[in-house]
């Protein structure tokens, strides 16, 4: 068995926190985004104007069928051919992710929506509200309700991808234990630190989630 | 055959069975009847031990169910049961759902169990769809199956757990006339249903349930004639005018 | 920024060698099918057995299932490939660990597939238990009504059924696998997505490289797909319509 000096751990706090900032900031924002994008393109799918729903599906299964490694080196070497200047590793890991989790959202928000019932619609434009108003008013929020573990689900998944950053070297919790672990040649100790801290944070979120879960399902 | 002695069984805090009591003779036809709810399923699925009781004991054959060393597979083998809802295997072939227990625990070869389903077949009249999947039956048909099913391992008594309840109407005589059948023969049977015309022509004992309780047991010919407890009385009238 | 197309530069040479990118690729899409494969493999050994020990009524087992789940559901995979090729070796005994870190063949493929499919078994149990759990205990009751033996239940009755059943969702988790086994780069395996980024960095036409990579992976996707619904319709049972979805 190897030598383990744990005491590596004490000065590692500091680059750690940051680190995991970085990955809880990504993880919101490309969370919010993504199922703002994510409802938009659920939208799209479901209209009846086919072109708007076919390229909204290839859109989505286009993401959902590659890697998202593949999909994070290829927005890092196409962002600047389109913005016309280099971007950084963390703004373009930022794109990439509500743009990737936006395809994913969509499908969860697609089978919520279709989850509320017919009756609903026809209830709400019995009453007069069009059908824009009907959606807004009557649809979204229950279906976002009723999608609510999957979403969150869903987003404990994000977090975790989020590590996946370390393919184009943006400065993450992962990314931090790496630096670190390498600064006090102690790689090892680092590694199992950044597994524990992931493993905390997304078990007891799960738990959560799971607890959540029971509670929706009594009051429907 | 069957003795139940002081039977009672609670999920948590909640009483299913109370105290019962009761004996299937050699060749007797015994028929359970009460409102839903009432524990006659839950009764009958002790027999074989497919639910574990907490007090009472139930004998077999001589073979004790509620004893941890009895061997229970080798007790249900001798014991046939007909469920509410056939549960045929449906990923398996008539043909295989009858031999599959011949061969797994009895020990039979192939040859011998596919003959002795056959013949089994034949006689509840489905000989033509051996080679069906259950799903291509219709429900009369399959719960016909099934009996064979349970016929097949040659069983010393046959329950039967609402045979006839998850049929269409026109289907259920022809699962009555094999169960008829069967009774003439002299097979020990204890049956759950609210089939009152089928006990009437087969059963010689009637026992009424109500909440977990037996509330009467008492021979065929008296329990219709004149039931003495107001609950079977009641129960009769809804059953008989419905 | 202009970007200089050159859709010939598959059958160029690399830089510091003989062989063409082409070549590159090549190599490592056998790679990543080998990686994928192996890890299925084991995904669906383990994942089948764990999965049905979970529905099996016995405390200890229960708890045994659920820590698995849980351990592999809730730490990235990319930092599990790390655990299993950095810390593991570590905590073995001395001397397999050097074993391990010297001389074993296909270190980095090895650890890959093991990793992956650890990871996948876990998913694959979830989807089994469920399965399982979606059967009526009717056909369970019946199965031992007739004397089978627990195990005998388990083996003619519910678990043909049950894996019928979870074979949809096992279609996506086996296409899952051939998405994750790009993370398999991280510790070396010269799989698609490593030649993916040695070839952009060599050949500096990064597009046209990307475009032949996923192309590769939207393969795999549609083979892993295809395999799948050709078992399924293998499998189907007369009489029974598919459930929708």
């Amino acid at each position: 068995m190897g030598e383990f000096d744990f005491s590596v751990w004490g000065p590692s706090l500091p680059f750690i926190r940051d680190g995991l900032l970085f990955s809880l900031r990504l993880t919101l924002i490309a969370m919010t985004g993504g199922i703002v994008i994510g409802t938009l393109l659920a939208l799209a799918r479901l209209s009846p104007f086919k072109p708007l729903s076919l390229a909204a599906g290839a859109y989505v299964d286009t993401m959902r069928s590659i890697p998202l490694v593949l999909v994070i080196l290829w927005f890092f070497l196409v962002i600047p051919f389109l913005t016309g200047k280099p971007v950084g590793a963390e703004t373009s890991a930022i794109i990439t992710f509500t743009a990737f989790e936006a395809a994913f959202y969509c499908e969860i928000m697609r089978s919520g929506i279709q989850s509320v019932p017919r009756g609903q619609v026809w209830a709400a434009q019995a009453l007069g509200l069009t059908p824009a108003q009907a959606m807004l008013n009557v649809v979204l929020p229950q279906a976002l309700r009723n999608m609510l573990p999957v979403l969150l689900t869903q987003s404990i998944v994000l977090f975790q991808d989020t590590s996946l950053v370390y393919a184009i070297g943006a400065k993450d919790l992962l990314k931090a234990a790496d630096v670190v672990g390498k600064n006090y040649n102690r790689p090892v100790e680092m590694i199992v630190l950044s597994a524990l801290i992931y493993f905390a944070i997304c078990f007891s979120l799960s738990l959560a989630v799971r607890q959540l879960q029971k509670r929706v399902a009594i009051v429907r | 055959m069957i003795e139940i002695r002081d039977v009672s069984k609670s999920y948590g805090a909640t009483p299913v069975l109370k105290g019962c009591s009761t004996t299937v003779a050699k060749g007797e036809v015994v028929v359970v009847c009460g409102p839903s709810g009432s524990g006659k399923s839950t009764l009958i699925k002790c027999v074989n031990g497919l639910e574990p009781f907490q007090q009472g004991r139930i004998v077999v054959d001589g073979v004790s169910v509620g004893d941890p060393a009895t061997n229970l597979p080798r007790l249900r083998a001798r014991v046939g049961m007909v469920f509410q809802h056939f549960e045929l295997f449906p990923h398996m072939s008539v043909r295989r759902n009858l031999a599959l227990a011949q061969v797994q625990v009895l020990g039979r070869s192939a040859e011998e169990a596919d003959a002795r389903g056959l013949k089994l077949l034949d006689r509840v009249g489905l000989a033509a769809h051996a080679d069906k999947h259950p799903a291509q039956l219709s429900g009369g048909q399959q719960q016909r199956v099934a009996i064979a099913r349970a016929l097949a391992m040659d069983p010393v008594c046959m329950l039967f757990d609402e045979p006839t309840s998850a049929l269409d109407p026109e289907m259920i005589g022809e699962v009555l006339d094999v169960m008829v059948e069967l009774a003439r023969e002299g097979m020990t049977m204890m049956v759950v249903t609210h089939e009152m015309g089928f006990a009437r022509q087969v059963a010689q004992r009637i026992l009424f349930m109500d909440q977990g309780e037996i509330v009467e047991d008492s021979p065929a010919g008296d329990f219709f004639a004149a039931p003495k407890s107001q609950r079977a009385q009641l129960f009769l009238s809804r059953i008989l005018h419905h | 920024m202009d970007y200089h197309w050159n859709w010939g530069i598959f059958l160029e040479q690399v830089k510091a060698g003989e062989e063409t990118y082409l070549h590159w690729l090549v190599t490592g899409l056998g790679w990543t099918l080998a990686v994928s494969l192996a890890a299925w493999l084991l995904a669906l050994l383990l994942g089948i057995t764990v999965g049905t020990l979970r529905t099996v009524p016995h405390k200890g087992l229960a708890v045994l299932g659920a820590t698995w789940v849980e351990l592999f559901r809730n730490i990235p995979l990319l930092v599990q490939m790390f655990l299993w090729f950095f810390v593991v070796p570590e905590l073995l005994p001395p001397d397999w660990g050097l074993w391990v870190k010297q001389d074993m063949l296909a270190k980095e493929f090895v650890t890959a597939a093991l990793c992956l499919g650890l990871f996948t078994s876990a998913r694959v149990a979830e989807q089994v238990r469920a399965g399982v759990g979606s059967l009526a205990r009717g056909q369970r009751d019946a199965a031992l009504a007739l004397g089978l033996t627990l195990p005998q239940a388990y083996r003619h009755v519910i678990l043909p059924q049950a894996l019928r059943i979870v074979i949809p969702p096992l279609t996506s988790e086996f296409m899952n696998v051939f998405k994750n086994s790009s993370i398999a780069f991280a510790i070396g395996v010269m799989e698609l997505t490593f030649q993916a980024r040695q070839m952009q960095e060599d050949s500096e036409q990064g597009i046209e490289t990307y475009l032949a990579v996923t192309l590769l992976y939207f393969i795999c996707a549609f083979a892993a797909n295809r395999g799948m619904a050709w078992i399924e319709a293998r499998s189907r049972v007369p009489g029974l319509i598919a459930k929708p979805g």
